[in-house]
């Protein structure tokens, strides 16, 4: 049994819920307008939103099982963040139901017409129709699910009774959830992403977008954990030096991110097949070229050089900074990754108020998530067999 | 000869002791002082109060200039001194050459911080180090934690240090000198007679393989047999040539000698193409011309190919004056070259040119179809 760690549980102000509502609310009547006005456009910019909160949620419940696997000690008073934040899996299923009406905007390949004239969809079609895309949504949101209930029950349980082979249990867990996840974000990629346009195909697609998720849940955990640390709600033996970690795996996270990214580019650069090229050329016209040119500094550029020093992977104020830049860049990394389907051949502003109504959502839902999650349970897992090594964690 | 101190030296028990004994060193405004331990001790760093290594400063500056290097080598050897178009792409890749340039930059960084390491560290030249081989560096890789204070620190004094490290807990305060310089017995007679037979089995070696092993007769007698062999004299004929001529007015099978190789072709002179344009015939001939001529005439034969800017360009197959050649003369083209085309002859078969030629002529007779012929594949599609 473990020493007892002093821990006074700080309650989040009800005004911090009460922006998460205002928020969400301002997000949804605007959303709403946003259909009125141009459906097939809102769609797009609704799947930008949902597929941010999809990596999130389920980015961060592979942080938990990679730490958990790891048998990481520094992560495990901030082990509460990624938990509520993947609170968000739930609700994925509530958020993809817009998207089921949006199928004819969105997905070339539902067009049956088309279809028949094309023998290449044609010969896709065994995949690519709408019953099993939806079963395969269905089934990717509930494998989620399943693993995100098994996670935080044992974890919340060894709140209580203290007992150390809960942690055995999600252990063996992880384990077997990485290479479920590894199936299911792939899935999730091609299915959400990828085929919306159906002729194009990149075997490495699943694990660009896994890499920018990832930066996505870190940035998202990191300023969490700033944010509550500098109002006081985590323990005060957590020090800067524990930020380390963080600010390193973000950084890690934005390098994978340009080596896949730039894996997946120079290979279709120089096969050059016009069955490949097209969709990088997409990406290369009009306005979308100064976008494409963007998303290469936002997200790799400055990131890099923001993050390449030891102290500013410790100090608070550079973290917060670079952790909303990365939440950024990952939106407009998926933006770039959805936008020209619905550009192409099109003569519409790239950049319209509607880009900017259901990130609202998006990040309202993460507020409530965490409050509701944060008043029910402790912000550390308080019982922890590693948490005194975790608080005594020192560079 | 006096010994120099290096440096007064302590052990301790324990991580946190040592911990303690450090904090109070850089305290008491020591900064010449070390600290080895057996494995690395978090948040020693802190204690000592050491500034960060300015390591990192040197692998950012080779690692840049090794990647500028390797750029610009590319660039040289690709683009300006030896321009070589590969796969269709530019002179200068960019992103071809990103993999290999990223290679570069992390050799020249981890090479050169290892060797700035080497550098600042052990202060190069010097390949000894005061604190080898003492007593105090091998309980210190065991299991006991120490301290050295430095005889270069500005608050050093004997008598001080000494009384400040047994007050810190230190144990076994010992003072480290400086090991004396050693002298070389280089005139030795021992030493001098290695060196001799050094020199002269090394010189003797080389003097062995160089002008007797190289120029002994080689194990060679299998294959230097009475034989003729290609491009060799041979006395028994009269002109001295080991080969042959073919004898006059025959020729060898399966092979049938081209007769207009050194003069042009006439329209009158009959060389006629001797395959039918069946489907077979004109598919071997496209597969054909799709390898061999394309990359040069274009697919389709209008001179518009890849290569254009890069080599002198071909002209158009669709001019006027091509489309009145006679089969022959298209043929000699393929079989003998023209201009700056080379012959095709040791690439294709006699058939395959023939081929080709039926093909160049489909090409021709599809690019100024006449009304007849739009109205016979309109019929034949129709048929279809």
């Amino acid at each position: 049994m473990p020493d007892n760690i002093e821990y006074k549980k700080k309650e989040i102000p009800g005004s911090v819920e009460k922006i998460g509502w205002i928020l969400l609310g301002l997000g949804v009547i605007l959303g709403a307008v946003a259909f009125l006005v141009d459906s097939s456009r809102a769609f797009f910019t609704y799947l930008i939103t949902f597929m941010f909160v999809l990596s999130v949620a389920v980015g961060a419940l592979f942080i938990v099982a990679l730490e958990y696997l790891a048998g990481a000690d520094w992560s495990v008073p901030f082990r509460r963040i990624p938990e509520f934040f993947a609170g968000a899996i739930p609700f994925l299923a509530l958020l993809v139901i817009p998207l089921l009406f949006g199928f004819h905007d969105l997905f070339h390949w539902t067009h049956t017409e088309d279809v028949e004239a094309d023998k290449i969809l044609q010969g896709k079609t065994p995949y690519l129709n709408e019953v099993f895309f939806i079963i395969r949504t269905v089934f990717c949101i509930g494998v989620w699910y399943i693993f995100y209930r098994l996670f935080t029950r044992n974890s919340r349980k060894q709140d209580e009774t203290g007992d150390q082979l809960l942690t055995r249990k999600n252990i063996t867990l992880s384990a077997i959830f990485i290479p479920v996840f590894a199936v299911t974000i792939t899935i999730a990629a091609v299915d959400w992403l990828m085929t919306l346009e159906p002729h194009w195909f990149s075997t490495i697609f699943g694990i660009y977008f896994f890499s920018g998720s990832m930066i996505a849940t870190l940035a998202a955990i990191t300023l969490t954990a700033v944010l509550l640390k500098e109002k006081g709600y985590l323990h005060p033996k957590i020090t800067n030096e524990h930020f380390y970690s963080l600010g390193a795996l973000m950084f890690a996270f934005v390098n994978f991110w340009a080596y896949i990214a730039f894996s997946q580019y120079m290979l279709i650069w120089y096969a050059d097949l016009p069955e490949t090229t097209f969709w990088f050329l997409q990406r290369w016209e009009g306005p979308m070229m100064y976008i494409s040119i963007g998303l290469i500094f936002v997200h790799f550029v400055i990131p890099y050089f923001g993050l390449v020093s030891l102290p500013s992977k410790t100090d608070p104020k550079r973290l917060k900074i670079m952790s909303v830049w990365l939440l950024f860049a990952h939106g407009l990394n998926l933006y770039w990754l959805i936008m020209p389907t619905y550009f192409s051949g099109k003569e519409v502003p790239v950049i319209t108020w509607m880009d900017f109504t259901f990130p609202l959502i998006a990040i309202a839902l993460f507020i409530i998530i965490f409050v509701i999650h944060a008043k029910k349970f402790n912000l550390m897992p308080v019982r922890d067999p590693k948490l005194r090594k975790g608080l005594d964690f020192h560079l | 000869m006096s010994k120099i101190l290096y440096g007064y030296t302590a052990l301790f028990d324990s991580p946190d002791g040592i911990m303690a004994a450090a904090q109070k060193t850089a305290d008491d405004g020591f900064t010449k002082f070390d600290v080895h331990t057996p494995y690395p001790v978090h948040g020693m760093d802190k204690a000592m109060k050491v500034k960060p290594s300015k390591l990192g400063f040197v692998t950012l500056f080779f690692g840049l200039l090794g990647g500028a290097l390797a750029m610009l080598f590319m660039y040289w050897t690709m683009a300006v001194d030896y321009p070589m178009v590969i796969g269709g792409k530019p002179l200068f890749p960019l992103p071809a050459f990103g993999p290999v340039t990223f290679e570069v930059i992390v050799l020249a960084a981890t090479l050169s911080t290892v060797a700035a390491m080497i550098a600042l560290f052990f202060y190069l030249p010097q390949n000894n180090h005061p604190l080898h081989d003492t007593d105090y560096m091998k309980n210190v890789s065991s299991d006991k934690y120490g301290l050295c204070i430095e005889a270069g620190d500005p608050l050093f004094d004997e008598k001080k240090v000494k009384t400040f490290l047994d007050a810190a807990g230190g144990k076994n305060i010992t003072p480290i000198y400086n090991p004396d310089p050693v002298k070389y017995p280089l005139l030795q007679p021992r030493f001098l007679s290695v060196l001799l037979v050094v020199a002269l089995s090394v010189s003797g070696l080389t003097y062995f393989t160089l002008n007797k092993l190289m120029y002994m007769p080689p194990f060679d007698w299998m294959s230097e047999q009475e034989k003729l062999t290609p491009q060799r004299t041979y006395r028994l004929f009269e002109d001295g040539y080991g080969m042959r001529m073919p004898v006059q007015g025959t020729v060898a099978r399966g092979f049938m000698p081209y007769p207009y190789r050194d003069q042009p072709v006439l329209e009158e002179e009959g060389l006629a193409n001797p395959l039918l344009a069946t489907e077979e015939v004109l598919t071997l001939g496209k597969n054909k011309y799709n390898t061999f001529c394309s990359p040069c005439h274009g697919d389709h034969g209008d001179g518009d190919s890849r290569l254009r800017g890069y080599f002198p360009n071909p002209p158009s197959l669709h001019t006027p004056r091509a489309r009145e050649w006679s089969d022959g003369q298209i043929y000699h083209v393929l079989t003998v070259g023209q201009n700056v085309m080379a012959s095709y002859e040791p690439y294709t078969t006699r058939e395959e040119r023939w081929a080709i030629v039926h093909y160049i002529r489909a090409l021709q007779r599809a690019k100024n179809a006449s009304d007849a012929d739009i109205q016979l594949v309109r019929s034949d599609n129709n048929a279809r």
